[in-house]
C-alpha cells in the first residue's frame, strides 16, 4: 500500500520541482541526510521507532480517507458546475430542504470521524506510556542550546551541553549555507543505546522549547519550572536529527538536536570514556595548592555550603557559632578543624560534610583560617583531608 | 413599488443637506454605511501592511542562509504579520461588511448605537498605529509570535507593552461592535423578518458576535496577566515565581480557538448568500445551516487544547480534545454538503462573486481536511509547530476568510458604489489569486511533513526548493492584491464603470436589493412592509 503512493508522490515531486527548476538553486548541491530531512521530502520521515511507524500508517490512513472523500464530494460539485449552468440552458430546480438528507449527511461524517479516532486512541496511550524505561535522560532547553543529563540507567551521572557547531551559524549569517547537515551539526550529540527504552524528561531554563526528533516520532515541549516526559526505543543505529520546535527567541533556528544511536557495546564504551573524562575533570586530590588559590576556591565552597548558617561575615547568628576568631579555626593543629568538618559536632548541630571532596574541604578550611580577622597563614592541602578521612 | 423607492431616494437627498461633509463626514460618522466603508478601508490598509511583512518573510526564506534580515527582525515580522492580519485585517473587514450589510439586510435604518459605532471604529486607528509603529520602538516590535506565549513575552522590550495596549483597545472595539450587532439584529429587524427568515450573513454574524463577547475578555485577561508579570512583580506565568507558562496557553487558546471561528463564520454567511444567488435556487437546508453554525460555535469552546498536544497533557486530556476536535468536522461537512446541494440542479452562472465562492468551497475544504489530520493527536506529534500547520491555517484564513470577503466584495460592491466592477478584471483577480495562493501554500504541507519547524529564519538545505517555490508564489499572490486595489477597488470608489441596476444579480434575494444602487445615505427610515418570505418590500 505504501509503495504506490510513495512512487506517485515522488513523480509529483519531480514534476513540481521541475516546474520550479529555475529557482531550484543548482549552486546548493545537497543530498538526503540519513536520519534527517531528505531533499524535497514529501511525507513523514522514514520511521526509526515503532511509534513513528504507527504515526506514519495513521497518517496514510487519514490521507487516503480524506482524499477519497474530497474527490467524491468535489466530483459531485464539479459535475454540477459543468452540467447545471445557465449557459447550457439548465433551469433551476425548486427543492431546498430535506430532513432525511440532512440526517444522512450528519450521521455519515459522524461515523467516519469515529472510525478515524479509534485507531488513534491506541497510539495516544502507547505514546504516553513512559514506564519501565531502561535509561532516563533529562533534557534541558536553554536559550539556545540543549543540556543532557543521564539520570538513571547505564551512564548515570553523565551530563553535557549540546550546541550548534559554530561554523554553521557563521555560514547562516553570511548567507552561504553548505553541507547536508547544515544547521543540524552539533558539538556533542546525545548518545543512546539501540533497542532500549529511553525516557526523556524535558524541562527548560528560561523559556519554552520543544525537543523533537521526527524519525523517533517524538515532540515534547520543554517548559521552565515543570517537567514533562516522552519516550522512544530506536530500532536501528545511526544518527538522527531534530530541531527546537517552539519559538524561543532570536536563535530559535539554531538549536538542533542530534541523537546518535549506537549498539550496546559501543554505548558501554562511550559511557566508560565519558566517565574517564568526568574523573579527569574532577580535582586531583594529590595536587598541592597555593594559599591564594585555595582561599579563592574556598570562598565559593563557603558561600555554597556554610554561609547560610555561619553567615558571610563568619560571625554566626544566635546558636550558630562564629568562625571569625573561633578557637578551633585559629588552632595551630589543623587536624581539629578537619575532624569537625568531616564528622560534625554538637550532635549534628554542625553536620558532617563528608560528601564534599577533599579539595573542597581543604579549600574551605584554608579560607576560614585566612579570612575576616583570622590571619593564621595556615594552609590545608587536599592530602591532609585525605589522610584524616582514613 | 418604484414609488416607495423614489420616496426613499428623496429622503436621502434631503438628508444630504444635513449630513456633515468633508472630513467631518468621516470623523463624526454615525452612518452605518460610512462606518462600514471606513472599516473596510482600514482593514485593506492593514492587509497591505501585513502582506508586506509576509513578503519580507518569504524573501528571507527564498533561499537557505540569512540574506535579507537577521533572526531577531525575522521573528518580529512573523509576530506582527500574524497580529496585524488577525486583529487588523480580517476581524475589522468582517465588521465592515456587517456594518454595511446587516441594517440593509434586516430592513433597519441604521445600527442600534450609532455613536458607539463611530467610537469602536476610531479606537482602531490608535491601536493600528501602535501595532504597526512598534517596529520603531527601542528593541523593535514584539517577537514572541502572534500567540504571545509566556515566558518569552517577559523577555520582550517596551513594544510588548504597546502591543498589549493595542490588543486591549482592539478587544474593546470588537466587544462594542459585537454588542451593536447583537442589539441591532435582535431589536431592529423589520416587521415580518423573523429570526428564521433572516439572511445567513446576519445569522452567522449574530453567532460570531456572541463568540466575540465571550472570548475577547479572556484574551484581555491573559495579556493583562502578562503585563503585570512584566512590570508589577506578579508571577502568573513566570515559573521563577511559581507561575505556570502552560496556563497562559490554556487561557490564550480558550480565546484563540473561538477566534478561529470568529474569522470564518461570517465567511460562511457570505458564501451562503452568494451561492444561492448565482445558482438561482434557494439555499438548501437553511435551518440546518443555522443549527450547524451554532454547533460549530458551541464546539469551539471545548477544543482549545488541540493547539497544545505537545505541551504534555494526560492521556485523557489528549483523547478528550482529539475527539471533540474531530466532532467539529461534522457540522462543517454539513455546511459544505448544503452548499453543493444548493448548486445541484441550479442554473448557475460564474461571475466573480460565484468564482470566489466556489473557489472558497474547494480550497477551504482542503484546509478543513488538513485540520482534521493534525486533530489526530499522534499525527500532531509530528506536525505541531511545523509548516504543515502554517499551510493549514493559511488555507482556512486566506482561501477561507479572505476569498469569502472577496466574494462578498464583488457581490455587494455594485450596491455600495452604484457601479459594476469590470468582470474581466474580477476574473483575472480570481484566477491569479487562486493559482498563486496554491503555489505559495501547497508546498508548505510537504515542508511540514518533512519536519521543517515554523518561525525559522533559516533552514536545512533539503528544504530549499519548496521554500523557493512558496516564495515565488507569495510574491505573485501579493501582486494580485495590488492589482485588485488599483484596477478594481479604486475605479469602483471613483464611480467609474457601468451603472449598476438596483439588483444586478438575477438570482439574488434579500432586502439589500430592494433599495437603489448606490444605496442612499439613509435607507429604511420607516420600517418596510415585507412579503411572507421577508425578502421583498411590498407597498
Amino acid at each position: 500500500m505504501k509503495n504506490i503512493p510513495n512512487k506517485l508522490a515522488s513523480m509529483l515531486c519531480h514534476a513540481g520541482v521541475w516546474a520550479g527548476a529555475w529557482v531550484a538553486t543548482a549552486a546548493h548541491a545537497v543530498n538526503d541526510l540519513p536520519g534527517g530531512p531528505a531533499v524535497n521530502q514529501l511525507n513523514l520521515p522514514e520511521p526509526a521507532t515503532k511509534i513513528a511507524a504507527e504515526q506514519n500508517s495513521l497518517h496514510w490512513m487519514m490521507l487516503i480517507l480524506c482524499t477519497v472523500i474530497f474527490v467524491a464530494v468535489f466530483s459531485v460539485m464539479f459535475y454540477s458546475v459543468w452540467k447545471h449552468r445557465k449557459s447550457k440552458g439548465h433551469k433551476a430546480a425548486n427543492f431546498h430542504e430535506s430532513v432525511t438528507v440532512e440526517i444522512v449527511w450528519t450521521v455519515i461524517p459522524f461515523i467516519i470521524v469515529i472510525l478515524m479516532a479509534l485507531p488513534a486512541t491506541k497510539l495516544v496511550v502507547a505514546q504516553k506510556d513512559t514506564t519501565n524505561a531502561d535509561l532516563t535522560i533529562k533534557v534541558t532547553g536553554y536559550q539556545w542550546k540543549w543540556g543532557y543529563d543521564y539520570l538513571k540507567g547505564e551512564g548515570e551521572g553523565i551530563g553535557f551541553i549540546s550546541t550548534l557547531d559554530n561554523a554553521q551559524r557563521v555560514m547562516s549569517a553570511e548567507g552561504k549555507p553548505a553541507g547536508d547537515n547544515y544547521l543540524l551539526k552539533v558539538d556533542n550529540p546525545l548518545v543512546v543505546p539501540v533497542g532500549k527504552k529511553i525516557r526523556i524528561i524535558t524541562t527548560a531554563n528560561d523559556v519554552i522549547h520543544a525537543f523533537a526528533v521526527p524519525q523517533f516520532g517524538i515532540k515534547q515541549d520543554a517548559i521552565p519550572g515543570f517537567v514533562r516526559d516522552t519516550w522512544f526505543r530506536a530500532e536501528k543505529t545511526g544518527d538522527f536529527y531534530g530541531q527546537c520546535q517552539e519559538l524561543c527567541g532570536k536563535e530559535h533556528a539554531y538549536m538542533p538536536i542530534h541523537v546518535k544511536v549506537v549498539s550496546a557495546e559501543d554505548y558501554s564504551k562511550w559511557v566508560d570514556g565519558e566517565k574517564k573524562k568526568l574523573a579527569a575533570k574532577a580535582d586531583d586530590p594529590a595536587k598541592v595548592w597555593t594559599q591564594a588559590d585555595l582561599v579563592a576556591r574556598g570562598e565559593k565552597v563557603y558561600a555554597a555550603n556554610c554561609a547560610a548558617c555561619h553567615q558571610a561575615s563568619g560571625k554566626g547568628a544566635g546558636p550558630i557559632k562564629a568562625l571569625d576568631g573561633a578557637a578551633v579555626v585559629l588552632d595551630a593543629d589543623k587536624a581539629k578543624q578537619i575532624a569537625v568538618l568531616l564528622n560534625g559536632q554538637n550532635n549534628g548541630a554542625m553536620p558532617g560534610w563528608k560528601q564534599l571532596s577533599d579539595t573542597e574541604i581543604a579549600a574551605v578550611i584554608t579560607y576560614t583560617k585566612n579570612n575576616w580577622s583570622n590571619k593564621t597563614g595556615q594552609i590545608v592541602q587536599p592530602a591532609d583531608v585525605k589522610t584524616a578521612r582514613n | 413599488m418604484s414609488a416607495v423607492l423614489d420616496h426613499h431616494g428623496d429622503h436621502a437627498h434631503d438628508d444630504h443637506h444635513h449630513a456633515p461633509t468633508g472630513w467631518r463626514r468621516w470623523v463624526y460618522a454615525t452612518n452605518h454605511k460610512d462606518i462600514g466603508t471606513l472599516y473596510l478601508l482600514f482593514a485593506f490598509t492593514m492587509l497591505m501592511i501585513g502582506g508586506v511583512l509576509a513578503l519580507l518573510i518569504r524573501a528571507e526564506l527564498f533561499q537557505p542562509g540569512l540574506q535579507v534580515v537577521n533572526p531577531e527582525l525575522f521573528n518580529q515580522f512573523t509576530t506582527m504579520h500574524g497580529l496585524i492580519m488577525v486583529f487588523g485585517a480580517i476581524m475589522p473587514a468582517f465588521v465592515g461588511f456587517a456594518n454595511w450589510m446587516i441594517p440593509l439586510q434586516i430592513g433597519a435604518a441604521d445600527m442600534a448605537f450609532a455613536r458607539m459605532n463611530n467610537f469602536s471604529f476610531w479606537l482602531m486607528i490608535p491601536a493600528g498605529l501602535m501595532l504597526a509603529g512598534s517596529f520603531f520602538m527601542p528593541g523593535g516590535a514584539p517577537a514572541a509570535g502572534w500567540t504571545l506565549y509566556a515566558p518569552l513575552t517577559l523577555q520582550m522590550g517596551p513594544s510588548m507593552d504597546a502591543g498589549i495596549f493595542a490588543m486591549h483597545i482592539l478587544g474593546a472595539s470588537s466587544i462594542m461592535g459585537s454588542i451593536n450587532i447583537i442589539v441591532t439584529i435582535l431589536n431592529m429587524r423589520a416587521p415580518g423578518m423573523t429570526l428564521m427568515k433572516m439572511p445567513m450573513f446576519a445569522w452567522t454574524w449574530l453567532i460570531t458576535a456572541y463568540l466575540l463577547i465571550a472570548v475577547m475578555p479572556v484574551l484581555a485577561g491573559a495579556i493583562t496577566m502578562t503585563l503585570t508579570d512584566r512590570h508589577f512583580g506578579t508571577s502568573f506565568f513566570n515559573p521563577a515565581g511559581g507561575g505556570d507558562p502552560v496556563m497562559y496557553q490554556h487561557i490564550f487558546w480558550f480565546f484563540g480557538h473561538p477566534e478561529v471561528y470568529i474569522m470564518i463564520l461570517p465567511a460562511f454567511g457570505i458564501i451562503s448568500q452568494v451561492v444561492p444567488a448565482f445558482a438561482r435556487k434557494k439555499l438548501f437546508g437553511y435551518a440546518s445551516m443555522v443549527y450547524a453554525t451554532s454547533s460549530i460555535a458551541i464546539l469551539s469552546f471545548i477544543v482549545w487544547a488541540h493547539h497544545m498536544f505537545t505541551t504534555g497533557m494526560p492521556v485523557t486530556g489528549q483523547l478528550f480534545f482529539m475527539y471533540a476536535t474531530m466532532l467539529i468536522a461534522v457540522p462543517t461537512a454539513v455546511k459544505i454538503f448544503n452548499w453543493i446541494a444548493t448548486m445541484w440542479r441550479g442554473s448557475m452562472t460564474f461571475e466573480t462573486p460565484m468564482l470566489f465562492a466556489v473557489g472558497f468551497i474547494f480550497v477551504f475544504t482542503m484546509g478543513g481536511f488538513t485540520g482534521l489530520i493534525p486533530a489526530i493527536a499522534p499525527i500532531d506529534t509530528q506536525l505541531q509547530d511545523t509548516y504543515y500547520i502554517v499551510a493549514h491555517f493559511h488555507y482556512v484564513l486566506v482561501a477561507g476568510s479572505l476569498f469569502a470577503m472577496f466574494s462578498g466584495f464583488y457581490y455587494w460592491v455594485p450596491k455600495w458604489t452604484g457601479v459594476m466592477y469590470n468582470e474581466t478584471r474580477g476574473k483575472i483577480h480570481f484566477w491569479w489569486s487562486l493559482i498563486s495562493f496554491n503555489i505559495t501554500f501547497f508546498p508548505m504541507h510537504f515542508l511540514g511533513l518533512a519536519g521543517m519547524p515554523r518561525r525559522y529564519a533559516d533552514y536545512p538545505m533539503q528544504f530549499a526548493d519548496f521554500n523557493a517555490i512558496a516564495s515565488v508564489g507569495g510574491f505573485f499572490f501579493g501582486f494580485a492584491q495590488v492589482y485588485f486595489f488599483l484596477f478594481i477597488v479604486v475605479p469602483a470608489m471613483r464611480g467609474k464603470g457601468e451603472k449598476a441596476p438596483q439588483k444586478p444579480w438575477e438570482g439574488a434575494e434579500g432586502l439589500e436589493w430592494e433599495v437603489p444602487s448606490p444605496a442612499p445615505f439613509h435607507t429604511f427610515e420607516n420600517p418596510p412592509k415585507l412579503d411572507a418570505t421577508a425578502t421583498r418590500v411590498i407597498g
